[in-house]
């Protein structure tokens, strides 16, 4: 039993239908925890105010949008390693969501910087790399969306992944080279001491969870459906064949 | 190799568009800038190493989709696929004919450009040298561009998205490499970065965009 085994399009269908209630029970139990615990029950920060509460939807979504990216790189590699469809398949069901998590990060983070820093935007190394993650997303996204023949888009879009990564990795150090930065460092870190009060760090976390549940449910239920609709378009074919 | 190159230098200039064509529109650029943000000297004096740099990507970016287009749709691009040269080869001289008939003209014409946008005397060599630096890395990554939606319909604006973004760190630490000189600190690092990533994109994109091209060939 390999993990490989599900790079069967049929063995996936079959788990992700056993597995999809289950992680969207979890999702909407550990979603609804998080952020009903988050937004309600925790104290207002001393030098924040309730400000601070907005953290339970921008930390999570800031880590998914990057997360994502780095899963459709590997799921790029082992398509163009191992050729299993589900793989590209799944890089692109995820950029979506990621293209989503982006913009739900840099929103919620102006929604936050308006009283906190006095602006909504600033050329920050941070908020800047995620504007540039933000393009790579639509680049990706456009050049799936503009070939028609499936194996050739699978085959391109992983490779201006490949190459993207590379490059948006540079992007990051070049901002952080370019402009000093007005954001705090990580709210979050298993090596170190200095993050967020406990009071707060634990809601998050769940809140953490219940997104990356929330993106796992999405990503199995995309993925589903173009193995579907692929099986759709194959069937037709054979149709108008004769 | 070198007969590929010749080859590509000739249609560029004989069919009278790639030389004159991006030059004309960098010019057009520069002049811009003045009509959009006013003629005071000393505030066009501070962007203008951001202004040529700039300039000189969009320039570069215009020629970009007839790389392999025209190669493309006459069958070329086939017969070089299967001639004794590795398809790596094959594009890393056409990012060299590109950069010749491209970059190196742009990176020429900035310093005289500069001149309109009243850059400081110690940003002339700057400007001249981090152009020559970078516009190879724009030309080289602009091939893997152009060998990506070679064979799509309307490819041109889809290059553009997908292109632009992998420039980023070419611009920043470009235009960087001016504006430290400018501002009279040292540029050291922005420069050894700059050609650190030419030299980078010289040695690995030949090997992705030829991935690229076979799978848009096959």
């Amino acid at each position: 039993m390999s993990i490989w085994e599900f790079a069967n399009p049929r063995r996936f269908v079959h788990l992700t239908d056993t597995l999809l209630p289950w992680t969207t029970a979890g999702t909407v139990l550990l979603m609804g925890v998080g952020l009903v615990w988050g937004f309600f029950f925790t104290p207002d920060d001393y030098a924040q105010g309730s400000t601070v509460k907005i953290i339970f939807l921008h930390v999570p979504s800031a880590m998914l949008a990057i997360n994502i990216w780095f899963m459709m790189l590997v799921t790029s590699l082992v398509w163009l390693v191992r050729r299993h469809h589900v793989s590209a398949l799944a890089a692109k069901a995820a950029a979506p969501i990621g293209v989503t998590m982006t913009l739900i990060a840099l929103f919620t983070g102006a929604i936050w910087g308006e009283p906190m820093w006095g602006t909504y935007w600033a050329w920050d190394p941070r908020l800047t790399s995620f504007m540039i993650l933000f393009v790579f997303y639509l680049g990706y996204i456009a050049l799936w969306a503009a070939i028609e023949d499936p194996d050739t888009a699978a085959d391109l879009t992983s490779i201006l992944c490949i190459v993207g990564s590379v490059f948006a990795f540079l992007s990051r150090y070049a901002v952080m080279f370019w402009n000093q930065g007005l954001h705090q460092g990580a709210s979050l870190s298993l090596d170190k001491a200095d993050h967020v009060a406990n009071v707060f760090y634990i809601p998050l976390v769940i809140s953490i969870a219940g997104f990356i549940l929330f993106f796992i449910t999405l990503v199995l239920l995309r993925t589903r459906s173009e193995i579907h609709a692929r099986r759709i378009s194959a069937l037709l074919a054979r149709e108008r064949q004769g | 190799m070198i007969a590929l190159m010749k080859r590509d230098l000739q249609l560029a200039l004989r069919s009278g568009g790639g030389f004159g064509l991006s030059l004309a529109f960098f010019l057009i650029v520069v002049m811009f800038v003045p009509f959009g943000v006013g003629p005071e000297s000393a505030v066009l004096a501070r962007i203008a190493p951001g202004i040529l740099w700039i300039g000189a990507l969009l320039s570069c970016l215009l020629s970009l989709d007839r790389i392999f287009q025209l190669d493309y749709e006459d069958g070329s691009l086939d017969l070089l696929a299967t001639a004794p040269l590795p398809l790596e080869g094959i594009v890393a001289m056409k990012a060299v004919a590109h950069w010749l008939t491209t970059g190196l003209p742009l990176t020429v014409a900035a310093p005289v450009l500069g001149f309109l946008l009243n850059l400081p005397v110690e940003g002339y060599l700057w400007v001249f040298l981090s152009l020559a630096a970078g516009t190879p890395a724009l030309s080289f990554l602009g091939t893997f561009g152009a060998a990506i939606t070679v064979g799509l319909k309307r490819g041109g604006l889809l290059l553009s998205l997908l292109v632009l973004p992998l420039y980023i760190p070419t611009l920043i630490f470009g235009a960087q490499s001016v504006t430290r000189v400018v501002e009279g600190q040292s540029n050291s690092t922005a420069f050894a970065i700059l050609a650190a990533i030419s030299l980078f994109t010289f040695a690995l994109i030949p090997f992705a965009a030829a991935r690229a091209l076979r799978v848009n060939i096959r």
